[in-house]
């Protein structure tokens, strides 16, 4: 799709893509350092950073609040949580802001942002967004609850249990279902029943919107519209973006037993965001000699975020019996 | 001072709540028009309006997350579970995810939630229904437990936890609901969380419960006194999270000898922690090994020999006495 359909500007796209081509780096970056030992874990957004990107760019950084899932890097980034921060929780360290350390990568959260963190058994977040919108609109708030999660959560009671009651009292809530077709290994059509997730939504009584997830400014416009929707009073909406996993789904899984090694080849050939480098130089938003320059630039980030963060301390052991209780002031 | 029962004295501390701050929500299933299944909340949504007391979906995990969420933005919700049995339904939401709040974001966010829930043998309701749970909830840090064993406490504990930045998960007896009726000021006092009782002093033994199980053991310190001249300590614990131990302590090294009772099944809960903090703390000051007092290692059974199974007055006395030998 055209981005002026969209109504985005030129320079929001060369920003969109800089923050996919951002995420993209800082993400191969965290498998590098888990396979020289440096880091303990990565779960990847290879694959997703166009949907996430797009999708965040359609809310109101600080405002709304937004609950993202384990591959939201593009998400958050989006929304201003920096580099360095995503490399400090990556290494575990004690200025993480997410949680110092003490929880899995990619349990954003960050309070000055409006992000909320999920934890590992997938969708609790969906039920806490909920209260969110609840909240938003008994006070009246021109705001949004945005909630995101995989195809494989779906499935999980919290997702029907938070839509249900999303649905019922017609609240703000944005459910963003990034369906990359596996749950770890098990392939969609062994997990889900119906052809899509979006029209699980029917269920809800909410709009149920199936987008191509490849394509940013399609998931910015799906996103922008339901915001628009839920801020009317119309209640809220389960986007579905299809997406690809470029990368096994961590770097503690291997999934040469179960993917079939040519169709992942053929989805890293369509690669959003090769496609997005291709439409920026097309629609000549910018030259090659300035997007060398953006892609470097933001390497020198990418080794700014590990040197600091590679640098900076660990957690003190003497601080694990804090914080499991409220502390006398 | 008006007589209450612990329903009444619990309706009024919610009422209380809801009226002095405007944070505070109350939901849960049915808790609305039909003020909840044993009348607690009745009334309530009439007076606050239906955005701060309201029904939600039968959907327990749906309510602990609704909690989460509303605390986020600043709410303190006061939760029901319908039967303390269903807790299940929302246990990853309330273990995983509200007890951890405070140290996923290093205090930044806290969860001020109250999840009220019935729970307790005795009156005839099927498994499920019946079950005391409570060593599940007190081995998960960052949650505290309170259980009141009579009206007054029920209320002050209750202003207390809805009051306290922590979640706090408040049992309510089933068979205390009506069967005990005392005199509760009108007005608003709290009973601290993590203060132990002395409820019968005494010099010779003893006995630490909580509960429904605090009648049984001040029925059974009364025989004891009579029958076998034994003056039989009693306390109450109120909280087991916090567990005032040293309240339990100072007890025991007055009588050097300590029965533990609790209704849950017997491995591994409330009992079996008091026991090994005795152990620690306490040793030297034993003049014979703690005793325990609860029900098997089985699931609650079924309604119509649960007075068989549940602890007897005839049991604590035996201990009493074995507590000798």
């Amino acid at each position: 799709m055209d981005h002026r359909k969209a109504s985005l500007r030129d320079e929001e796209v060369i920003q969109i893509y800089r923050t996919m081509y951002l995420a993209r780096k800082l993400d191969e970056r965290q498998w590098m350092l888990n396979r020289t030992g440096k880091i303990p874990f990565v779960i990847s957004c290879q694959g997703h950073e166009a949907a996430q990107v797009g999708a965040a760019w359609a809310l109101q950084a600080g405002s709304d609040a937004v609950l993202p899932y384990y591959r939201d890097l593009g998400v958050v980034l989006t929304l201003g949580v920096s580099p360095r921060d995503i490399m400090l929780a990556a290494f575990a360290k004690a200025e993480d802001p997410s949680s110092g350390g003490r929880q899995m990568p990619n349990h954003f959260s960050d309070p000055t942002l409006n992000i909320f963190t999920q934890s590992s058994p997938t969708g609790s977040q969906i039920p806490h967004a909920v209260g969110f919108a609840w909240a938003f609109k008994v006070r009246g708030e021109q705001k949004v609850a945005f909630v995101s999660f995989g195809d494989g959560t779906s499935n999980q009671g919290d997702f029907h249990e938070g839509l249900n009651f999303a649905g019922v009292h017609r609240l703000p809530v944005l459910a963003f279902v990034e369906n990359n077709t596996y749950a770890i290994s098990v392939p969609y059509h062994k997990q889900v029943a119906s052809k899509t997730i979006a029209e699980r939504a029917q269920s809800y009584g909410m709009e149920g919107v199936l987008v191509d997830g490849s394509d940013p400014f399609l998931v910015y416009e799906a996103v922008k519209n339901a915001r628009e929707r839920a801020l009317e009073g119309l209640g809220g909406t389960l986007i579905e973006a299809r997406v690809s996993r470029l990368v096994p789904h961590s770097s503690d899984d291997d999934d040469r037993t179960y993917r079939d090694q040519k169709e992942l080849e053929e989805e890293k050939a369509r690669d959003a965001l090769g496609k997005m480098r291709t439409y920026i130089l097309d629609k000549s938003l910018i030259d090659d000699a300035a997007l060398e320059q953006l892609e470097k630039d933001v390497m020198d980030i990418v080794n700014d975020a590990t040197a600091y963060a590679e640098r900076a301390p660990y957690a003190d052991p003497s601080t694990v019996k804090r914080y499991v209780y409220a502390e006398a002031e | 001072m008006p007589q209450m029962t612990m329903v009444k004295a619990i309706h009024d501390a919610l009422a209380l709540a809801l009226e002095d701050d405007e944070r505070v929500l109350v939901f849960g299933e049915d808790v609305g028009k039909n003020g909840g299944v044993f009348r607690v909340t009745e009334g309530l949504q009439e007076r606050f309006g239906k955005e701060r007391v309201f029904d939600t979906p039968l959907a327990e995990s749906a309510i602990g997350g609704l909690a989460l969420g509303l605390a986020y933005t600043g709410f303190r919700p006061v939760a029901e579970i319908q039967f303390f049995g269903f807790i299940f339904e929302m246990f990853d939401e309330l273990a995983n995810q509200i007890a951890r709040t405070h140290y996923r974001y290093r205090a930044r966010y806290g969860a001020p939630i109250v999840i009220r829930s019935p729970f307790g043998g005795g009156v005839k309701a099927p498994e499920l229904h019946a079950d005391s749970f409570e060593g599940l909830l007190a081995q998960t840090p960052g949650l505290f437990v309170a259980i009141p064993s009579n009206p007054y406490d029920a209320k002050g504990l209750l202003l207390s936890a809805i009051d306290n930045d922590n979640p706090v998960v408040f049992l309510e007896h089933m068979k205390l609901y009506r069967s005990v009726k005392q005199e509760v000021p009108e007005g608003r006092y709290e009973v601290p969380l993590g203060e132990a009782k002395v409820v019968r002093e005494g010099e010779d033994v003893t006995i630490i419960t909580y509960g429904a199980m605090v009648k049984l053991a001040l029925k059974a310190a009364e025989e004891a006194a009579e029958k076998l001249d034994r003056s039989v300590e009693v306390i109450d614990l109120r909280t087991i999270v916090p567990l005032d131990m040293e309240r339990i302590s100072r007890s025991v090294k007055k009588t050097g000898r300590a029965i533990v009772l609790q209704e849950a099944p017997r491995q591994a809960g409330i009992a079996a922690e008091v026991m090994a903090r005795l152990m620690e703390e306490a040793i030297y000051e034993l003049e014979s090994p703690v005793l325990r007092v609860a029900p098997p290692h089985t699931p609650y059974a079924f309604n119509m020999i649960e007075d068989d199974w549940l602890p007897s007055k005839e049991q604590v006395i035996k201990a009493i006495e074995e507590v000798w030998v």
